[in-house]
C-alpha cells in the first residue's frame, strides 16, 4: 500500500481574525496557522491503514509558516516521508491550492501513482470541500468525500468506504484503487505523539523540499471583498442579581412555551 | 537529589531493565522492602491495578508490559505522599513515577482526550487551557496598581514575578494576580512580569508523562529569562516553583527563587501594620503538595493567616505532611472526566468535605490549581453556601485597606 496524505494549514481561530488593509485577505500580523482538523484525521486514517496492511505513507504540504513542525510531527507519528512544496505564494484560494497540488505532485519522486490519496473532506477556509474533488479531477481518479471508515483489500486493489450523508444516513461504497478520499473523521481520534519523539525526529529525519513547477495559473475565482460579520443587535442582555436573572430567564422561556 | 540529566537523556528510549539500572533511582528500587506504605498513603492507591509498591515489584521482575497496559499511572497525581512516607527514601514522585509515565506514553500512546488536549495546548499556546498567548497579560488592565511588563520596559527589576497560567487566564485565578500586585505595591517591591512572553513552566507536563514537552518549555523560558536583568524570581504557582527549583538547574537556572506565600511571610513585619481590616473569618489551610510536602514549607502560610486581624485558624484532620492532594497535580487537573467515568470520588471532593467538617468559613490555599478545584468541589458536594476558597494572597490583600 502506497498512501499519500495531503495536509493543509488553516487560520487558527484561537486568535481573533482581522481583515487586512487590502480588504480581501486576512491580516497576517497575529495570524497563526494550524493543521486543518480533518487533514489530521486523514493522517490518522493513513497511519491506521499502514498499521493494518503495511506499506508507506507520505505526508505532503505546501510550504508556509509552522509547516515544518506539522511535518516533523507527522514523521514522529509514523509517516515514512515528508515533502513540502516550496515557492508557493501566500493566501491561495481553494482552486489555486488544488491546481498547485495537481501541478506539483508529478514533480515529486515516487509519490504517484499512489494506491490511495487521503486528505480532509473540508477546511474552515474550504467549507464546500472543493480542494480534494478539484485535485481528483486533475489527476483523473475517483473521489469520495465525507468518509468515516476505510477498509482495504490490497490484493484486489479495492477499498470499501463508508461515507456520511445528512440525517444520519450512511452509504458503503466499493471503490477501485487508486482513489482519492476526503476524510471527515478517522476511525479513532488523532493519536498523541510525545514531544520527545518529535524532537528526536527533528534531529534525525529530513523534510524533502520540492519546488512548485511552472508558472501559476490565473485564478478562475477571485476574492472581491472580505468582511467581518455585521452584528445584528438582537441579543438582549439580562441584568440584575443571579436570582433576578434566573427568574427573568424562566419567564422568557415560559412565555415562549419552552418550559 | 538525583542526577536529573540522566533521566532526561533517557527520554524516548525504550526502557529495559538495563537502562533502568543506569538511573540512580532505577538502582534504588532494588532497595525497596515492599512495605507498602506508598500504596497505603497513595490517595488513589485503592483504585490502581498497580499502586507504587506493585509498580516497583513489576519493575524488579522485568514485567514492564504489565505497567504499560494498565491505566494505573493515570491515577498518579504527583502529590509526593508516597515519597514522603518511603522509609528507603526512594524518590517515587520526582523520578520513578514520571519515568514510568513517560514510558507508558511511548509504548502505549493512548491518552484520555482531555489530557491530550491540555498537553497539545501547552506546546502550542504555552498554557494548558488553549487560550491565546497574546491575552496572557490581559488581566493587567484590571489590576488596582500599575504592573510593569518587561517587554515594554526592560529596565532591571528586583522581583521578576512569574505569574503562570491559572493565575493569568482563569477568571477566578486572576483575583490572585490583582491581590499579589496590590501587596507588592504596598510593600514597595520593585516588580515586573514577562507578560505575553511568559509560557507555562511545564512542571505538570513533566509529571504528566511529557518530558519532551517540558524540555521545550524549559528551553523557551530560560531564553526569555536571559533577556532581562532581575534579582529574583517570585512565582504565584507552586508547580512552577518546583520546576524552577528541581528541574531548570539542568539548563543552568541559578536565580534566587521564591513562591509568593513564603515571600509575603518573609515580609510579614512590613505587612502587619498594613493589614488593618478585621476579616472575622474562621480559616482552615490546605497544604499544597508542592510547597508543603515536597519542600517542607508548612509554617509560613499559617503564620500569615494567624496575623490577619479577626482570623481564627483551625486544622483539618489531615494536615501538614499528611495533607490530602486536591487531585490536580501530575496531569490530574485534566483527568477529572476520566476519574468520573471510572466512578470514583475526585480528590478535591474528598478534601473539601474535610475542610467543611472543620466548621471554617474560608479554605485558604497557596496553589493556583486549588481555587478552581475546590470551588468546583464545593458546588459538587453542595457546600458553596458554607465556605469560600481564597488564596493566602487574596486574604492579605483583603485585610489591607
Amino acid at each position: 500500500m502506497k498512501i499519500l496524505v495531503i495536509l493543509r494549514m488553516v487560520p487558527d481561530v484561537i486568535e481573533e481574525l482581522e481583515v487586512a488593509s487590502d480588504g480581501k485577505s486576512l491580516d497576517s500580523e497575529f495570524l497563526r496557522l494550524i493543521i486543518n482538523e480533518s487533514d489530521n484525521h486523514a493522517l490518522e486514517q493513513a497511519l491506521l491503514l499502514k498499521e493494518r496492511h503495511g506499506g508507506t505513507v507520505t505526508a505532503l504540504a505546501l510550504d508556509g509558516p509552522e509547516i515544518d513542525d506539522v511535518l516533523f510531527t507527522a514523521l514522529a507519528k509514523g509517516v515514512d516521508r515528508a515533502v513540502k512544496i516550496t515557492g508557493v505564494e501566500k493566501g491561495l484560494t481553494t482552486r489555486r491550492v488544488a491546481s498547485v497540488l495537481a501541478q506539483s505532485l508529478p514533480a515529486v519522486a515516487n509519490v504517484l501513482p499512489a494506491d490511495m490519496i487521503l486528505t480532509g473532506c473540508q477546511a474552515i477556509d474550504d467549507l464546500d470541500g472543493q480542494v480534494a474533488p478539484l485535485l481528483t479531477q486533475a489527476l483523473k481518479l475517483p473521489y469520495l468525500g465525507l468518509v468515516t471508515k476505510v477498509n482495504v483489500n490490497p490484493p484486489a486493489a479495492r477499498a470499501s468506504v463508508v461515507r456520511e450523508f445528512s440525517g444520519g444516513v450512511r452509504g458503503e461504497f466499493d471503490v477501485p484503487m487508486p482513489v482519492v478520499l476526503g476524510i471527515q473523521a478517522a476511525e479513532k481520534p488523532p493519536r498523541y505523539v510525545p514531544v520527545a519523539k518529535v524532537r528526536a525526529v527533528m534531529k534525525s529525519a529530513r523534510i524533502e523540499a520540492v519546488a512548485a513547477p511552472g508558472a501559476p495559473q490565473a485564478p478562475a475565482v477571485d476574492i472581491v471583498e472580505m468582511k467581518k460579520p455585521e452584528a445584528a443587535g438582537r441579543a438582549k442582555m439580562i441584568e440584575g442579581s443571579p436570582e433576578d436573572v434566573a427568574a427573568k430567564i424562566c419567564d422568557i422561556l415560559a412565555e415562549r412555551g419552552l418550559l | 537529589m538525583a542526577d536529573t540529566t540522566t533521566l532526561d537523556q533517557a527520554s524516548c528510549e525504550q526502557m529495559t531493565m538495563e537502562t533502568l539500572r543506569n538511573f540512580p533511582e532505577g538502582r534504588n528500587i532494588w532497595t525497596c522492602i515492599q512495605c507498602g506504605l506508598c500504596a497505603g498513603t497513595c490517595p488513589y492507591g485503592e483504585h490502581m491495578d498497580y499502586p507504587p509498591r506493585r509498580i516497583i515489584g513489576l519493575l524488579r521482575e522485568g514485567m514492564l508490559d504489565e505497567i504499560y497496559k494498565s491505566d494505573s499511572m493515570l491515577y498518579c497525581v504527583a502529590c509526593y505522599a508516597c515519597k514522603a512516607k518511603c522509609p528507603r527514601g526512594i524518590d517515587l514522585t520526582g523520578i520513578l513515577l514520571p519515568l514510568m509515565k513517560e514510558q507508558v506514553l511511548i509504548n502505549h500512546p493512548e491518552l484520555p482526550a482531555e489530557l491530550q488536549k491540555a498537553l497539545e495546548n501547552m506546546l502550542r499556546y504555552g498554557n494548558p487551557m488553549g487560550e491565546s498567548p497574546r491575552k496572557r497579560a490581559a488581566w493587567v488592565k484590571t489590576s488596582p496598581v500599575p504592573v510593569r511588563i518587561l517587554s515594554e520596559d526592560p529596565t532591571p527589576t528586583d522581583v521578576l514575578w512569574f505569574v503562570e497560567c491559572y493565575t493569568s487566564f482563569y477568571p477566578r485565578g486572576q483575583e490572585n494576580c490583582r491581590a499579589t500586585a496590590k501587596i507588592f505595591n504596598r510593600l514597595g517591591t520593585d516588580f515586573a512580569i514577562l507578560g505575553n512572553e511568559e509560557k507555562c513552566a511545564g512542571e505538570c507536563g513533566r509529571l504528566s508523562w511529557e518530558t519532551g514537552l517540558f524540555t521545550t518549555l524549559m528551553e523557551y523560558n530560560m531564553q526569555i529569562f536571559a533577556k532581562y536583568k532581575f534579582n529574583r524570581i517570585v512565582t504565584s504557582c507552586t508547580h512552577a516553583y518546583d520546576a524552577f527549583r528541581y528541574r531548570y538547574p539542568v539548563l543552568g537556572f541559578a536565580y534566587e527563587l521564591e513562591h509568593t506565600t513564603p515571600y509575603f511571610a518573609r515580609h510579614l513585619d512590613k505587612l502587619k501594620p498594613l493589614m488593618t481590616k478585621k476579616l472575622n473569618y474562621k480559616v482552615t489551610y490546605h497544604d499544597s503538595c508542592c510547597l508543603s510536602r515536597h519542600n517542607g514549607y508548612y509554617d509560613g502560610p499559617r503564620t500569615i493567616l494567624e496575623s490577619l486581624p479577626g482570623v481564627k485558624l483551625v486544622e483539618m484532620t489531615h494536615n501538614h505532611v499528611n495533607s490530602i492532594c486536591c487531585g490536580g497535580g501530575g496531569g490530574g487537573m485534566w483527568l477529572d472526566t476520566y476519574y468520573k467515568t471510572k466512578g470514583f470520588e475526585r480528590l478535591s471532593e474528598r478534601r473539601i468535605k474535610e475542610a467543611i467538617a472543620t466548621g471554617a468559613d474560608v479554605l485558604a490555599v497557596s496553589c493556583p490549581y486549588e481555587i478552581s478545584r475546590f470551588e468546583d468541589a464545593l458546588k459538587v458536594v453542595g457546600g458553596d453556601n458554607k465556605m469560600i476558597v481564597r488564596d493566602v494572597a487574596e486574604l492579605i490583600a483583603e485585610a489591607i485597606e
